[in-house]
């Protein structure tokens, strides 16, 4: 006995549920006039410190907020709230990177029109979280100068769908015989034309740079000028593919 | 490693499809799946099993076709492969090549379905 099949073409966008998500949220922060940025990396790279030393930086001047996300606990959150900013754990249980839903829970009972610039510290992997938009405005991936110089290389979509990279641990290049130049040539091949950005949160050095960086970003907010680029770049298509065939020749 | 939430959202995605086309039995996903989309494709197809478990999809095959990635060169006016997703720049003349045209595919195409 053969059963009839037939064949019927859809188009569908595996993460359409998150990327609509993040689509709104985008809107939501539009409108409120909030700037986002969210923060990947590998475990260990220092994004804890950094955001930490980022908030206290910013707050003379700005409204800050951060959602931080971890696989189990709340550490982080703890070590960020003694930046005096307002901070969130979002806690992923098994889940190695944070979607659009789970920003979405976290900032439940938060007035966004009270803040000017929210971080997402996403949790500590540098493959998961390339899949999912979380409706940030700015994507900044961060490696330390213990990784070694191709990290970019071993993890280039990661750094393709990034805005701006940052170089952490600054302090212990020299210990470790890190290569800068190699380095940045590792960014330049998988993310031509990004800005790299060479910091120690632990000495201060660098982290001028960084908030001369996003100052003007977070004033300027949705106005600048290559905001949808960003959005292009992260979310799925769902377009583009239609020029080839749905289906492979059959009997191939 | 999430191919498994991938592998999830694929069969969850597939079974509306599915409904919307009266078709009671999925036996085939067709898949485009991105050199950038970031999803492994062994993993993929190893969760997929273990995501179909119990739906009207178990058993079914899926079906992906590798979607290289290419970038817009805008010394040659076209759109090209890339060599390597380690090198963007243009395999025919060099510079270096930030705009992606394709390879983030995550993209259910088509059904083969039975009733």
């Amino acid at each position: 006995m053969t059963t009839e099949t037939r064949l019927v073409e859809v188009r569908r966008n595996v993460l359409k549920q998150n990327d609509i998500l993040a689509r709104d949220l985008r809107r939501r922060f539009e409108e409120t006039g909030i700037f986002v940025a969210s923060l990947v990396s590998s475990p260990g790279t220092g994004k804890t410190e950094f955001l930490e030393k980022t908030l206290s930086g910013l707050r003379r001047d700005y409204r800050v907020a951060a959602l931080v996300g971890d696989l189990a606990t709340a550490n982080d959150a703890e070590r960020l709230k003694r930046s005096g900013a307002p901070v969130r754990q979002i806690t992923t249980g098994t889940i190695c990177h944070l979607e659009a839903q789970m920003v979405e829970n976290a900032l439940e009972g938060w007035d966004l029109n009270d803040l000017d610039c929210l971080f997402i510290e996403n949790v500590g992997n540098l493959v998961c979280p390339s899949s999912y938009d979380l409706g940030e405005r700015l994507r900044v991936v961060l490696m330390s100068v213990t990784e070694g110089e191709d990290k970019p290389l071993k993890y280039p979509t990661i750094f393709n769908t990034a805005d701006v990279a940052v170089i952490t641990k600054m302090d212990l290049a020299e210990a470790v015989e890190f290569d800068l130049e190699k380095a940045r040539a590792s960014i330049q091949a998988v993310r031509p034309g990004m800005r790299v950005i060479e910091v120690s949160a632990k000495t201060g050095a660098g982290m001028d740079d960084w908030m001369e960086y996003l100052e003007p970003r977070i004033d300027l907010g949705f106005g600048i000028a290559d905001f949808g680029l960003e959005e292009k770049r992260r979310t799925t298509p769902s377009a583009e593919a239609a020029a080839t065939p749905p289906f492979p020749r059959r009997g191939a | 490693m999430h191919e498994l939430s991938i592998a999830l959202s694929i069969v969850e995605g597939a079974s509306e499809e599915a409904s919307r086309h009266n078709g009671h039995r999925v036996e085939a996903v067709y898949l485009k799946l991105g050199q950038l989309s970031g999803v492994v494709k062994e993993a993929l197809l190893f969760s997929y099993g273990l995501a179909a478990e119990g739906t009207r999809l178990e058993g079914s095959r899926l079906e992906i076709e590798d979607i290289p990635a290419t970038v817009f060169c805008t010394r040659c006016d076209a759109e090209r492969t890339l060599a390597s997703i380690q090198q963007f720049c243009c395999p025919v003349c060099g510079i270096a090549t930030p705009e992606v045209t394709r390879g983030r595919e995550l993209l259910i195409t088509g059904l083969e379905l039975s009733e």
